[in-house]
């Protein structure tokens, strides 16, 4: 799925300066906890968040994130848009919530890339 | 008029250049304001005299794959007219290939010179129907001719150039350990993490992974190390008094991670290593931090973790990453230590 295909499933707004829209993107993932981004999340996916501050971003390069959708509607402040701007992430707002984002990109062929948080 | 070559301030006049505009301009728009005339124009030209045939053109042109040929007067020296295929057809179709150039020639010349920008050269392109221009120099003497084709040209060799350049630099910083010699080689960076700075969180372990990847680790490796330091910061920013700082010593086959605070210090170690226990207050978790991953987290992504604190006094975290195969850091060392080894 490419940045445009996303938009187009999650009837988001694109918040970031138009970048290289080919980026593909292979699951997604879901969560709040940015902790648990950095530990469950593989590399290449759209992030689903309902957190706006710059640490999101950030969680989001380490992590190699392809793109973060903000979900119920959410917009960040200028310091998160400026921040993407500068590490090339694709910000998107969405009016839906997680759960029927999850449901939308999932039914469109993206699997799940959240790896389980325990070790055993 | 005549400006200097080395102008600068030329090169955007009679536009006003928005930040919003200027963000929207592509590098080869900014080219076309940067490169001159003569850094793309075609040197080496035929020139024809008025007084030669319109069969003398036909040679010309057959010989050297030319589509229009400038006309130069014999005694003066200067540009008089600009003959081309189209002319020559139009002869031809008079049955007249016999008759001088000049009674054929255009003689109502659009030229550009030598130190115009390329955008003089594409304006002229667009508002007339020629297809080359004569290029003179300060004097008014031609010395080269400039068709669509040749800035193409231009604009993607300067565009490679610039390509290689950053190749080049990536090389340069990849190849660090083998250019340098000694017995034991390492870079290290160290940054200073302020305590409660959420808006520079992240900052370091930003630069760090940056930094791995220009030295030529891949995605993965840059990934874990990344992680690991991110997390490590994120725990100076919440937990300390003072903050704290971070040293990462990157050697061809290890990557050793220093994070030190004065304090306050963890009050229980087993417990604060394990998962999902966790000391942050409400306004952290709020931010998105604060599960009691942390450190779980960190030791996942490292191959050694060593976690030394004394409440009151302050935190050390030592972190180490093993480098095997092709992630060690140039590949001329890792063949000198095999050559090493083999003698």
């Amino acid at each position: 799925m490419n940045i445009n295909e996303l938009i187009e499933i999650t009837e988001g707004t694109l918040l970031t300066e138009p970048i290289d829209c080919s980026k593909t993107i292979r699951g997604g993932c879901g969560a709040d906890l940015m902790s648990d981004v950095l530990a469950s999340i593989q590399p290449d996916a759209v992030l689903l968040t309902g957190l706006c501050n710059p640490q999101v971003v950030r969680t989001s390069q380490m992590s190699d994130v392809a793109a973060i959708v903000f979900v119920r509607g959410k917009t960040p402040p200028e310091e998160t848009i400026q921040l993407a701007n500068e590490e090339c992430i694709p910000l998107i707002t969405s009016p839906y919530g997680m759960f029927e984002l999850s449901g939308r990109l999932f039914q469109a062929g993206l699997p799940s890339f959240e790896r389980p948080i325990s070790d055993n | 008029m005549a400006n200097s070559p080395s102008d600068n301030s030329r090169r955007f006049q009679n536009k006003v250049i928005t930040d919003e505009l200027a963000g929207n301009i592509t590098r080869v728009e900014e080219l076309a304001y940067i490169l001159q005339i003569e850094d793309v124009m075609t040197r080496d030209i035929k020139t024809l005299t008025p007084d030669n045939t319109m069969l003398d053109l036909l040679e010309v042109l057959k010989q050297y794959h030319v589509s229009g040929v400038p006309i130069i007067d014999d005694s003066t020296k200067e540009l008089v007219g600009l003959v081309s295929t189209e002319d020559l057809i139009k002869c031809l179709a008079n049955d007249d290939a016999k008759a001088p150039i000049k009674s054929y020639m255009a003689t109502d010349l659009i030229t550009v010179k030598t130190y115009d920008f390329l955008t003089e050269a594409l304006k002229k392109f667009s508002r007339t129907k020629v297809g080359r221009l004569p290029v003179l120099d300060k004097e008014e003497k031609l010395v080269g001719i400039i068709t669509k084709g040749d800035i193409t040209n231009g604009i993607l060799r300067a565009l490679e150039k610039e390509y290689q350049e950053e190749e080049v630099r990536r090389y340069r910083a990849s190849h660090l350990f083998e250019d340098i010699e000694s017995d034991r080689s390492s870079l290290i960076l160290r940054y200073n993490i302020a305590h409660y700075d959420f808006t520079s969180g992240g900052k370091a372990s930003s630069n760090i992974k940056r930094a791995l990847l220009r030295l030529g680790a891949n995605a993965q490796l840059a990934r874990r190390v990344g992680i690991a330091i991110y997390e490590a910061e994120m725990n100076l920013i919440i937990h300390t008094s003072n903050g704290g700082s971070i040293h990462v010593e990157i050697e061809p086959t290890q990557i050793s991670v220093y994070v030190w605070d004065n304090g306050p210090g963890i009050e229980d170690v087993e417990l604060a290593l394990k998962p999902g226990y966790s000391t942050a207050t409400e306004e952290v978790r709020e931010l998105g931090f604060g599960a009691g991953m942390g450190l779980v987290n960190i030791s996942r992504c490292v191959d050694e973790m060593d976690l030394q604190s004394e409440w009151g006094t302050g935190t050390h975290l030592t972190l180490k990453i093993y480098l095997k195969g092709e992630d060690i850091f140039g590949e001329g060392y890792q063949k000198r230590q095999g050559e090493d080894n083999e003698s």
